[in-house]
């Protein structure tokens, strides 16, 4: 088994309460059915939209990403797969999809 | 089961909608009525936070708790964040200016003696005498019910843009008014009660007999008005027996919501219901009701209804129903609150008693009676009289002028149905 991470981008974030109970309901399902088959390595954390970065020699700080931006990480999971052909075909049953999102699945790095 | 499905069920269906009202009552105390818009925000915002942290840390056990703190800790964001910037709730004033003060000030606005007075607050100022009844309706329905405005606009079978308006102009002038209505002055208090129950009183009907063609959302107006009816029992002021008669009407006609479709969808009027699906326990807490709507001097038009909803109840069949005491109520009812369809409602109970003759004169005599003319079942009753008097042709005629104004499928099916039995070729079998 090897590990990857799935990050979680962009989405619509401007939507009714009830469609985002509907969204929620079917995360919730769909991190349980990857928990039901020992995909889940860690559930991870959803992440605040916006936050600072801090860049270059000089560091300097500035507010970002924004939220507007469409590919902002919106949160993680550390997901356990044979390999990167089965991550992504697990990923296909994200949720994020029906919103205008992606999942990027990055295989973590192996000694 | 489909995974999604169960955890649905668990949550409720609309774990919004409920917590709604609660939340943004209590922010709206807390900013200022002026201040409406930002706490709907901070609702939504706060509600759409709570969900994103559950999809991966799953639900808490209390999730109603739950979005109550973060709705708090969100007011607190608002209030450090915007203090300079904004004036909030006036009563508030100088505990907002502390960090000494604010946090123990809006954890005192978040108990729950005080989440429930902030619900009656939001509901006597949605009925304000400025706004006509069917925006104060909308908006409680908006505010405290959680519904969204395209849900209001269903629930009313009303366009998306009308309702946005209405209740837009609503919130601006509730948003206006200096501040929300003060629950302790009592003399003020007792005078805007009558509105309140109005309101409520419209709200429940618009479920049992409203327009939308869907029988779960009306059966959610339904108990939406009954929650706040509760909600009003809760408060010493505000548990008169007016409140009670109110609540019993509301109880014994909803104990006859599950009879009124029968197994294969159809709607059947109170005569030929089977009376074994009524709900006995919303029955009974409804004689309880009525029982302690029965004090001081007050006779309501609420009592004179509910008095009506029971007699039905009392009767095991149709056939035994008390008609004599039907009529007399309605005839106090007519002196209370006259209107052409509690003429309606007189004239087919006179039918019950003294038979068809009867209640076509009745219904000739009715006042305005041409303030009728668009509701479906005016036209039934005269076809159901026309009926039973044994003249078929002019029953059809009734009947089709009510089928062509039904207002949803159910209206139109049962019509339909009354429409072929005047045919002759079905009567010949």
């Amino acid at each position: 088994m090897s590990e990857f991470v799935y990050l979680y981008r962009g989405g619509q974030t401007n939507r009714s309460p009830e469609a985002v109970q509907q969204s929620m309901q079917k995360w919730m399902a769909w991190f349980k059915d990857l928990g039901d088959k020992g995909h889940i390595k860690n559930m991870g954390q959803p992440l605040e939209r916006t936050g600072k970065v801090v860049k270059g020699k000089q560091k300097t700080v500035t507010d970002g990403p924004f939220a507007e931006s469409k590919d902002v990480i919106g949160g993680y999971t550390l997901i356990e797969a044979r390999d990167i052909d089965q991550a992504v075909e697990l990923s296909k049953g994200c949720p994020i999809f029906e919103v205008e999102g992606a999942v990027e699945v990055r295989p973590v790095m192996k000694m | 089961m489909d995974p999604a499905e169960h955890l649905g069920e668990q949550l409720g269906e609309h774990l919004f909608r409920r917590e709604h009202g609660r939340m943004v009552a209590t922010l709206t105390r807390i900013f200022g009525v002026h201040n409406l818009a930002l706490a709907e925000d901070v609702v939504q915002d706060a509600f759409c936070r709570a969900l994103e942290v559950w999809k991966f840390r799953g639900m808490p056990e209390n999730p109603s708790a739950w979005l109550m703190t973060t709705a708090k800790n969100r007011a607190l964001d608002v209030l450090r964040r915007e203090r300079t910037a904004r004036t909030f709730a006036p009563e508030l004033g100088r505990m907002l200016e502390s960090e000494w003060t604010l946090a123990p000030a809006v954890a005192e606005s978040f108990a729950p003696q005080a989440i429930k007075d902030d619900q009656l607050r939001m509901m006597f100022s949605c009925c304000h005498p400025r706004l006509p009844e069917e925006a104060q309706v909308a908006l409680m329905l908006h505010i405290l019910c959680g519904f969204s405005v395209s849900e209001v606009a269903a629930a009313f079978v009303s366009s998306h843009a009308a309702m946005e308006k209405r209740i837009t102009r609503a919130k601006k002038a509730l948003a206006g008014s200096k501040k929300l209505f003060d629950i302790a002055d009592a003399a003020d208090f007792a005078a805007r009660l009558p509105a309140v129950h109005r309101a409520i009183y419209l709200l429940f009907n618009e479920g049992y007999h409203g327009a939308s063609s869907e029988s779960a959302v009306r059966a959610e107006l339904c108990r939406e008005a009954m929650r706040l009816a509760a909600l009003l029992r809760a408060h010493p002021l505000a548990a008169t027996p007016a409140t009670f008669a109110l609540s019993a009407l509301m109880s014994l006609h909803a104990a006859r919501l599950p009879a009124r479709l029968d197994s294969s969808g159809d709607l059947r009027s109170l005569f030929d219901q089977d009376r074994s699906r009524w709900d006995a326990n919303l029955v009974a807490e409804g004689q309880k009701l009525l029982d302690l709507s029965a004090s001081g001097p007050e006779l309501t038009e609420y009592h004179v209804e509910a008095a009506i909803a029971w007699a039905h109840a009392a009767a095991p069949r149709a056939e035994e129903t008390d008609w004599g005491m039907i009529v007399s109520l309605y005839d106090r009812l007519m002196t209370i609150r006259p209107s052409p369809v509690v003429g309606l409602n007189r004239a087919i109970a006179i039918a019950q008693r003294e038979g068809p003759a009867r209640g076509l004169e009745e219904i000739r005599d009715i006042a305005n009676a041409e303030r009728l003319a668009g509701y479906p079942f005016y036209h039934a009753a005269l076809g159901e009289f026309e009926f039973r008097a044994g003249r078929a042709d002019a029953a059809r005629e009734h009947f089709r002028a009510a089928l062509a104004l039904a207002r949803n499928p159910m209206e139109k099916r049962f019509l339909e149905h009354r429409v072929a039995a005047c045919s002759p070729a079905l009567t010949a079998h």
